[in-house]
């Protein structure tokens, strides 16, 4: 079986591949994640664990799984091998007879309120203003009264500074906008680890700004548990506890910002940063 | 060369039979297409054959043998149907037919980050169907939907094979009457015409008001 | 058993015999409305508005209004006028003429397709606009849109029974008679429309396989 027994998974991992800064209980574990598409392997036997509020900022080529790890822990893909637990608890698999067993619909859903994502191409619900891109999921999946969802959206818009656009569909608004209105989106949800993949990647350069910003401010305030993928390196080393260096579908290295940028041990690792640095 | 204006008043009765027609097999087709239509994109097998199945045999037959079917030998079954709901019933199973074709692609030219959103905020399958792909389908079903409502109005003309005493049987007793064919079917297509301008005047009004808001950035 | 099928075995030869009719009345109005389509996408797009307006005015209403009522027209019409021809030829020149404003636009979106470009650079060559419309439009606008005219080959053969109505001898019409005669409708009846879809799926096939083929050869 895929699965690693309760007991395994409960054994202290001395692996170095998944150092977590303190020792307490990982908030996320992913334990030998494998995914491959077609002959394409993508993750391969991966190991991370992340501790609560912690910054985790993915790094790597292009195409070495960084999405598809978020993609994974979002349930937009299964992982073909490996389990990964949130607070705990298995995700893709749910316990069933003293086993564990595949997880239903039903599971899925449990365990993705913990979870949130803001996507590179932001996604909105064009059809939606904006205010109702943000209660739409809290209303209708959560269960919150209207009222209450429309105030605590727009204390979320206007904690990422969009108070007077609550009424503006999306196509009215700049990347950057309809980023930050994303963001609000997700975080309508409570959820308690959000996942970024390359928020900025499509945005005009004169909006990037704005969008870091809001997660800066989210990662200063916030007692989330963080990851993100990102290109951009200045903005990995000032927001992330740990910086993780992904290669065909491995992470061949991993620390602290300072230590990881300047201090690169693994040759590929240092490649990498020399190639995008230089860009 | 023009109609006698004695005329017109058969000639609008039956108009307003043939739009009560095509108004009524409109409603079904579009229920039908929009079951037939999800229903090709289940992941039940059964239910996806089923759909298929009707589908391929509704487009796949003509509709006048449709209709003749049901007129003439679904009473044999013990089964009688009065001429008004055949022509509803099988008018309304044929473009349906057709308009499930319009569904399944209007849905599924709906991004794949449409349905990640919506799953990235716990949304279940059925609730991100309702709430978030299918009402941006319905604004790229319109067009489409158009055409086939024209195509159901001239379809309807077929129910004067059924002895349903619609425009087009109209024109033909006045023709029988009075033998002055060549205005009472000009006029007989000129009232299909204007039919067809109401058809589409209507779908133009429910384009714009679906797309208030969000038109404006989208073409960028 | 409602169903008789000695009475089947006994139909349905002379059903094949109209299945011949039924196909060279499709075929033969498919040919009619290949030709006119493009001389009404032709005129369509020509710059001078004494053609291009009428003509545009004219394929829309005849779009929009019932075939049926259109042979009618034509069935009845025409003799007025002098013209005396079959029923047959009636029908499929009423198919070919309501068909052709269905390929003018099929046409049109190929036509549009093909870059400015190309014009210009014929242009640039010196060629004569007859000649870079041959041999340098036309063969990079139709390959693509063959597969949607093949569809309205498939569509005109299902829309064949309404020549039933102007006593044409295809399929529907011999159902009818031989119907009328022993008052079993069920078994013409249902082996018509088993015929129609048989001969449409083949065609859809079909047509799904030369939709590929031209995939490659663009592709390529
Ligand atoms: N659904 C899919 N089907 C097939 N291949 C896929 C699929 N999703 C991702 N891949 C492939 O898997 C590989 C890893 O993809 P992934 O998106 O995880 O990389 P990445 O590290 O995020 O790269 P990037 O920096 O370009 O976003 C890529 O080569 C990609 O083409
Ligand atoms: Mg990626």
């Amino acid at each position: 079986m895929s699965n690693p027994s309760p007991a395994q998974v409960a054994t202290p991992d001395l692996d170095m591949s998944r150092t977590m800064p303190s020792g307490a209980k990982p908030m996320i574990r992913f334990s030998g994640i494998c995914k491959a598409f077609g002959s394409l392997v993508v993750l391969d036997d991966l190991d991370l664990d992340i501790a609560p509020a912690e910054k985790v900022a993915l790094i790597g080529p292009s195409g070495s799984g960084k999405s598809t790890l978020l993609r994974v822990l979002m349930t937009l893909e299964r992982p073909d091998k490996g389990s990964i637990e949130i607070d705990g608890a298995p995700l893709w698999h749910m316990p069933k007879n003293g086993g564990l067993v595949p997880a239903d619909g039903r599971h899925l859903r449990e365990m993705r309120k913990n979870v949130g994502m803001v996507f590179q191409q932001f996604n909105l619900f064009p059809h939606m203003s904006v205010l109702r891109n943000v209660t739409e999921a809290p209303v209708h999946v959560l269960g919150i009264d209207k009222d209450e969802a429309d105030a605590r959206a727009r204390d979320l818009l206007d904690m990422v500074g969009l108070r007077d656009k609550v009424n503006h569909y999306p196509a009215q608004l700049s990347g950057g906008q309809q980023q930050r209105v994303a963001i609000a989106r997700a975080l309508a949800m409570r959820p308690r680890v959000m996942l970024f993949d390359e928020v900025t990647s499509a945005l005009d350069p004169e909006t990037v700004g704005e969008v870091l910003s809001v997660i800066r401010d989210l990662a200063h305030e916030h007692n989330l548990t963080m990851l993100m993928v990102t290109h951009q390196m200045g903005f990995a080393r000032e927001f992330a506890d740990r910086v993780c260096f992904f290669y065909q579908g491995r992470i061949l290295e991993q620390g602290p910002p300072d230590r990881l940028f300047n201090d690169p041990q693994n040759e590929r690792t240092q490649a990498f940063l020399r190639a995008v640095l230089e860009s | 060369m023009f109609l006698p204006i004695e005329f017109y008043g058969n000639l609008l009765q039956g108009a307003l039979i043939t739009i009560q027609i095509t108004a009524m097999a409109g409603v079904l087709a579009f229920v039908c297409a929009l079951v037939a239509g999800l229903a090709r994109m289940s992941s039940w097998r059964p239910v996806r054959w089923t759909a298929v199945t009707y589908v391929e045999f509704f487009r796949g037959t003509s509709a006048l043998v449709q209709l003749f079917w049901l007129f003439y030998a679904l009473p044999l079954f013990g089964l009688s149907l009065s001429p008004m709901t055949v022509a509803v019933l099988g008018l309304g199973l044929h473009i349906g037919a057709y308009g499930a074709e319009v569904v399944r692609s209007a849905v599924l030219a709906i991004p794949r980050g449409q349905h990640e959103a919506a799953l990235a905020l716990n949304m279940s399958p059925a609730l991100a169907m309702r709430r978030v792909i299918l009402p941006q389908a319905v604004v790229a079903m319109l067009p489409p939907f158009n055409n086939l409502m024209i195509e159901l109005l001239k379809a309807t003309a077929l129910v004067s094979l059924i002895t349903i005493t619609d425009l087009t049987f109209q024109g033909q007793l006045l023709n029988t009457a009075t033998l002055k064919t060549a205005p009472i079917f000009m006029a007989v297509l000129v009232f299909y015409f204007l039919i067809a301008l109401g058809i589409t005047s209507v779908f133009r009004t429910l384009e714009r008001r679906l797309s208030v808001g969000r038109l404006k950035g989208m073409a960028r | 058993m409602i169903w008789d099928w000695d009475y089947a075995l006994e139909v349905l030869p002379k059903l094949l015999d109209a299945l011949i009719v039924t196909v060279q009345a499709a075929l033969v109005g498919f040919v009619i409305a290949l030709v006119l389509g493009m001389l009404i996408a032709l005129a369509r797009r020509s710059g001078r508005l004494w053609l291009s307006v009428p003509v545009g005015a004219l394929a829309e209403f005849i779009r929009s209004t019932p075939l049926l009522v259109q042979l009618y027209f034509l069935f009845f019409v025409l003799p007025g006028f002098g013209i005396q021809t079959s029923p047959f030829i009636t029908g499929v020149i009423g198919l070919g003429v309501h068909y052709a404003t269905y390929t003018a636009e099929v046409y049109r979106a190929g036509l549009d397709a093909v870059p400015r470009g190309q014009w210009e650079a014929a242009w640039a060559l010196d060629f004569s606009p007859l000649h870079t419309f041959r041999s340098i439009i036309l063969p990079q606008a139709l390959p693509p849109v063959v597969p949607v005219l093949g569809n309205y080959l498939i569509a005109i053969f299902k829309d064949t029974p309404l020549l039933s109505a102007i006593t044409v001898l295809e399929m529907m019409q011999v159902a009818k008679i031989e119907g009328s005669e022993t008052f079993q409708y069920l078994e013409p009846l249902t082996i018509v429309g088993l015929l129609f879809l048989i001969v449409s799926l083949i065609s859809a096939v079909l047509i799904g396989r030369l939709e590929n083929h031209l995939g490659v050869l663009r592709r390529i």
